[in-house]
């Protein structure tokens, strides 16, 4: 039954892969879409194969994939910091939750050129706008884990004496651990939306950087064969997060 | 103490373990109409190696005295001492609780649960492993401490629950209905394992009930308390040596504890049932 139903969520995805690409051969193959704004599957796939070979593919996919590991690990351990201080009391929670909650409503993007002002054109300034970014749905995603804990385990561990941070450490963080995720698997995408929109507006390196470049200098090919890269890499990664998540899940 | 010893009769020359002087618990703002007096003016000394229950109509203020006396919050009035030390918080080392629900914490197994509450509690590692084993053997669950606690029966896990307070080293221990989530069959189960640890190991019990037969099975005293405001209305001692075996329920003596209970009971939990009425009406 189980497998059944897996097997049916696994073809409905395929098929959508499956129409997708039709959809892509049968606009390019038919004349409808013109190569210059969509180059057909098989032209943009070569480039592809050649672009791996270059030296200046692989140091753009690390100035990304370096630049989105360091704006996540500052967001997380900011948002982790952030939540565990406001959530210490009711009152705080009360004065900050909200005032989070309307910062992350502005759009951000709105303030990446001051972004570039202060950091510079380098990978930097995406680490900071990315990190900014990243940093609002892991805090407000866990105060709302820590503060929907369980009173009983709370009650429990103060009438056993635990201390704060025992209780934070050993109660809190575990009891809220699954929704933590959610919000650390969250701000994970928004860092790599954000390093990879700010590096597509205004960089000197990275795979943003190659895509608006190909743009420029009208290589379509190129410019698609960099997005499908990007693309596929952005399905593993979720792939690959909520395999782990299923299994930390299991207790 | 020999086994025909009448326990009560050996406890009441004891010193005092817990001593209740004049608590009273109000909720909301003084005065004002949505003010709830859930204890008033309660008094009540526990002897040494006594099993005391509280027993009265849901909302009666029992489980806000227990966490009075555990020290998990502050009365608004009066004292509870425990021994020669005022209560102005937990007191790990001399107070652990069992509460109504398992509280055992799902993420982590049997093992970790206790060695979390030993450290705590600020118990010596050495110490550790030797309590988790003693405990979980006394109530018959040794196999299960690698197991989590989901992978475990609610009786189980309340066996558990009760193992790790007794593990606690405490020499009182609060029970807030412990059973209350159990069938009847287990109910009267772990009811006998308590009664025999309870003559084995001579700790102080405070126990919130609203079963009279548990309460009888297991008291040497039961005071019955008042519907809210919650009050002593009166003390039944049930003079019957620990451990009781199940025989002792089938007892005239038994019956009759039990229906003197229920008879100063019964009008207190009409009252309650109106109470309750009255507050939905209110809120309606």
């Amino acid at each position: 039954m189980n497998d059944q139903a897996n097997f049916t969520t696994r073809s409905i995805q395929v098929a959508f892969l499956a129409i997708m690409a039709g959809v892509w051969y049968g606009l390019t193959k038919t004349g409808a879409v013109t190569p210059l704004f969509l180059p057909p599957m098989d032209i943009v796939y070569a480039t592809f194969m050649r672009l791996v070979q270059t030296g200046q593919f692989w140091s753009a996919v690390r100035v990304t994939l370096f630049t989105i590991a360091q704006a996540w690990i500052i967001a997380v351990v900011a948002g982790l910091l952030v939540a565990y201080l406001v959530t210490r009391s009711r009152h705080w929670t009360a004065v900050m939750e909200p005032l989070i909650a309307s910062t992350f409503a502005i759009p951000l993007t709105l303030l990446f050129p001051v972004f570039i002002l202060f950091f510079g054109i380098g990978p930097a300034s995406k680490v900071a706008y990315a990190a900014t970014y990243g940093f609002f749905p892991v805090a407000l995603i866990t105060i709302a884990g820590l503060n929907s804990v369980d009173e009983r385990y709370l009650r429990a561990a103060k009438s056993m004496g635990a201390s704060s941070f025992d209780t934070f450490r050993h109660v809190l963080f575990p009891a809220a651990f699954p929704v933590i995720l959610t919000g650390l698997r969250v701000s994970f995408f928004i860092s790599f939306a954000s390093v990879l929109g700010g590096e597509t507006l205004s960089s000197a390196a990275g795979v943003g950087k190659a895509i608006s470049l190909a743009a420029e200098l009208m290589e379509p090919a190129r410019m698609y064969a960099w997005i499908v890269f990007v693309i596929i890499t952005a399905v593993s990664l979720n792939f690959i997060v909520s395999a782990i998540e299923n299994r930390r899940r299991e207790y | 103490m020999s086994e025909s010893t009448p326990f009560r009769a050996a406890a009441a020359g004891r010193p005092v373990a817990i001593s209740i002087r004049n608590v009273s618990q109000r909720f909301g703002d003084a005065g004002s109409p949505n003010e709830v007096v859930a204890v008033d003016d309660m008094s009540l000394d526990v002897r040494r190696g006594e099993f005391v229950c509280l027993l009265g109509p849901s909302g009666c203020g029992k489980s806000t005295l227990l966490n009075i006396v555990g020290g998990l919050f502050p009365a608004t009035d009066g004292v509870v001492m425990v021994g020669d030390k005022p209560v102005k918080g937990p007191l790990p080392r001399d107070i652990s609780f069992v509460f109504q629900e398992s509280t055992l914490f799902p993420w982590y197994t049997i093992r970790e649960n206790f060695d979390v509450a030993f450290k705590f509690q600020n118990v010596a590692k050495s110490e550790w492993a030797s309590r988790t084993k003693q405990a979980l053997e006394a109530v018959n669950m040794g196999a299960f401490i690698d197991h989590y606690p989901n992978q475990l029966s609610v009786g189980m896990r309340q066996r558990v629950n009760l193992a790790r307070g007794i593990a606690l080293g405490t020499d009182i221990i609060l029970m807030d209905e412990p059973f209350a989530a159990l069938d009847e069959q287990t109910r009267m189960v772990l009811g006998e394992d308590l009664s025999e640890l309870l003559a084995k190991t001579g700790k102080t019990i405070v126990f919130v009930t609203h079963s009279l037969a548990e309460a009888v099975f297991l008291s040497d005293r039961i005071f019955v308390m008042t519907a809210r405001p919650g009050r002593i209305k009166s003390i039944i001692e049930v003079d019957e040596p620990h451990p009781r075996s199940p025989d002792f329920m089938l007892t005239p003596k038994f019956s009759e504890l039990r229906n003197q209970a229920y008879a100063l009971l019964r009008d207190e939990v009409r009252q309650a049932i109106a109470l309750a009425r009255e507050a939905e009406a209110a809120h309606a």
